[in-house]
């Protein structure tokens, strides 16, 4: 029996069907994860020689960081259009991540036609409309204004579609719901900049537009260009990378990334949406009725368990780790709920702080697999009292065919012999 | 479904103050050093290349149906197929039901408005060389995208008065979720 055990005994049975055990395990000293016969083998091994790169000089420094060679599987994976190869997604590996920040390397794209090799020095943003004073800047000029920081999750409308297939789609979970990723972002408020143009009352949209090869427009409602809007210029801290916008991109925390355009060029005001290609034909929703929903901006919670995910593998029984990441664009994850059984019981997750909102929230919790055969899920309540729905209760909802906006209650189960494969549960 | 809230105050306040400790007077009203440089006309007629539904900005031109299939058997047929099928690019035609286990989303079936496809093509195709296109040959290809969609006649002329007469079969199709309880 641990010290632990001795002390608060109940801590250590569980709080939930297949072995979920109580998450204020998180907060007290002494859990140990079954680590001690791994630690005396480590030191029985560096006992008999010291490892070689403890015997020669390291490398020497470098200007730019890199990954170590040996998490060569931490990458991208890419999805393009082989007749136009600038016309794809890539998706960000969150099964390899911890915490909450997306690297900025690893960041997932959706690219129309290409990433552009922009000249900041030669790059503007105009604003014209309805407005007042119709302006241009510069990148120079908008490094000198006020500017905020913001981490927050960036979200692909069709993020998860997937889970609208008839078969559950077997693939590392970024490959599944990587078209999000959660980074600082540091820029000026759009509102500052709307306020020195002058933006006249009938003004309602913004149709913002990229100076990439696409010139991918679409309108951007002005409540939310004046609540909560970044005009980014920084990404975790460093410039943007030019697959995520540089030198300037929008961001509009909590809503579909399609609407926080890259390579920002143009703002223009009007009393009406411009109607694009990507508001209408594409990043709208068919429901079973015919009729479709447009206009979806906010991305609805949404929550899965990164580890043990399918491609993973349990190396048998034991206590374990249950990680995995929930985010809202309503606002701050309240709760999230993990179930080893199916679904009959439930217990809450410790989520890791700061819980912030429209980002992810990474979610723990301690588990005692007994080696059989179990299905596990997450749940997501966010701080409107929103609840992440089950994926049948979606489908009721909107049938299969809307494409975007998919974000119900992923299963997967667990087979006893430690694989890890996605099902409808 | 809820939608987003209405809410008074920006909502990057609370995490910037909590995260940065940013002084919540600067914040509320940040100081601008007012940089933006006035933009004449000229030159934002030289960038402005939205067009609305209500036929806003379209520019002048116009083509029909019989021209545009000449243009499109050049520069589209190779991604998109002829008469817009069968290419590597999403369908562009064909008809079809939005309901039923197989739905058709293509012009004729779901774009709501016509403009947008002068919009699009203009500002975005050909894919190898976009902004390549005569404004007459964007009403053109867009006049045979309306006709091979049984939508226009193949002599009918597109233009800046026309193209936003155009009623598409989708024109109602649609529900706006956005903003939701406010418009209520």
């Amino acid at each position: 029996m641990s010290d632990q055990e001795a002390r608060e005994p109940g801590l250590l049975q569980p709080v939930a069907g297949g072995g979920l055990l109580d998450r204020r395990l998180f907060l007290k000293k002494g859990l140990a994860f079954g680590a001690g016969a791994a630690l005396v083998g480590h030191m029985r091994q560096g006992l008999a020689e010291e490892p070689p790169w403890m015997k020669t000089p390291g490398e020497p420094f470098t200007n730019y960081g890199r990954p170590s060679p040996h998490e060569k599987e931490a990458i991208r994976w890419i999805s393009a259009n082989s007749g136009a190869p600038g016309n794809g997604i890539s998706w960000t590996p969150l099964h390899k991540l911890e915490g909450i920040v997306t690297p900025n390397g690893l960041h997932f794209e959706r690219h129309h036609n290409g990433v552009p090799q922009i000249d900041p020095h030669q790059h503007r943003l105009l604003i014209h409309g309805l407005v007042e004073n119709p302006l241009s800047f510069g990148i120079e000029d908008l490094l000198r204004y006020p500017m905020v920081s913001r981490l927050c999750f960036v979200e692909c409308g069709g993020n998860s579609n997937a889970g609208w297939h008839e078969e559950p789609i077997q693939t590392p979970v970024g490959y599944f719901h990587g078209l999000a990723s959660c980074s600082e972002w540091t820029g000026v408020p759009l509102a500052v900049i709307l306020d020195e143009a002058g933006l006249r009352p009938d003004a309602r949209w913004l149709i913002a537009e990229g100076a990439d090869a696409a010139a991918m427009n679409i309108s951007i409602p002005v409540e939310k260009a004046m609540d909560d809007a970044i005009l980014a210029l920084y990404q975790n801290g460093e410039r943007l990378r030019p697959e995520n916008g540089y030198p300037l991109r929008l961001i509009l925390p909590g809503w579909e990334a399609v609407l926080s355009v890259k390579w920002l060029r143009r703002l223009q005001a009007a009393n009406q949406p411009v109607m694009a290609r990507n508001e209408t034909a594409k990043y709208t929703e068919l429901l079973p009725s015919g009729k479709a929903r447009q206009f979806t901006f906010v991305m609805d919670a949404k929550s899965i368990i990164t580890f043990p995910s399918p491609g993973q593998h349990l190396r048998g029984p034991g206590l374990y780790r249950i990680s995995g990441l929930a985010w809202s664009g309503r606002g701050r994850i309240k709760r999230v709920d993990i179930s080893a059984d199916g679904g009959r019981s439930w217990a809450e997750a410790a989520l890791q702080e700061p819980v912030l909102p429209q980002c992810f929230t990474r979610f723990r919790l301690p588990w005692r697999w007994d080696g059989s055969p179990l299905v596990l899920k997450s749940r997501a309540v966010d701080e409107t009292g929103y609840v992440q729905p089950e994926r049948r209760a979606l489908i009721a909802e909107r049938g299969r065919h809307g494409y975007f906006h998919y974000n119900a209650i992923v299963s997967w189960a667990v087979a006893a012999d430690g694989t890890v494969s996605h099902v409808y549960a | 479904m809820r939608n987003d809230r209405n809410r008074s105050g920006p909502r990057w306040l609370a995490p910037a103050l909590l995260l940065f400790g940013m002084n919540a007077a600067v914040a509320a009203a940040p100081e601008s050093p007012k940089l933006g440089r006035p933009a004449s006309p000229g030159e934002i007629a030289a960038q402005d290349i939205n067009v609305f539904p209500d036929g806003a900005g379209l520019p002048p031109g116009k083509g029909t149906a019989l021209e545009g299939k000449a243009i499109f058997d050049m520069k589209c047929v190779s991604c998109h197929g002829p008469k817009g099928m069968g290419g590597s690019a999403g369908e562009l035609a064909g008809g079809g039901s939005l309901t039923g286990p197989h739905p058709d989303k293509n012009i004729g079936t779901y774009w709501p408005y016509a403009t947008t496809l002068f919009d699009f093509i203009r500002r975005s195709m050909p894919l190898d060389a976009p902004r390549s296109l005569s404004e007459d040959q964007v009403y053109a290809v867009t006049a045979y995208l309306l006709h091979i969609n049984g939508i226009v006649d193949e002599r009918a002329e597109m233009n800046a008065g026309t193209l936003p007469r155009v009623v598409m079969p989708n024109r109602d199709g649609f529900v706006q979720v956005w903003p939701g309880e406010k418009a209520e």
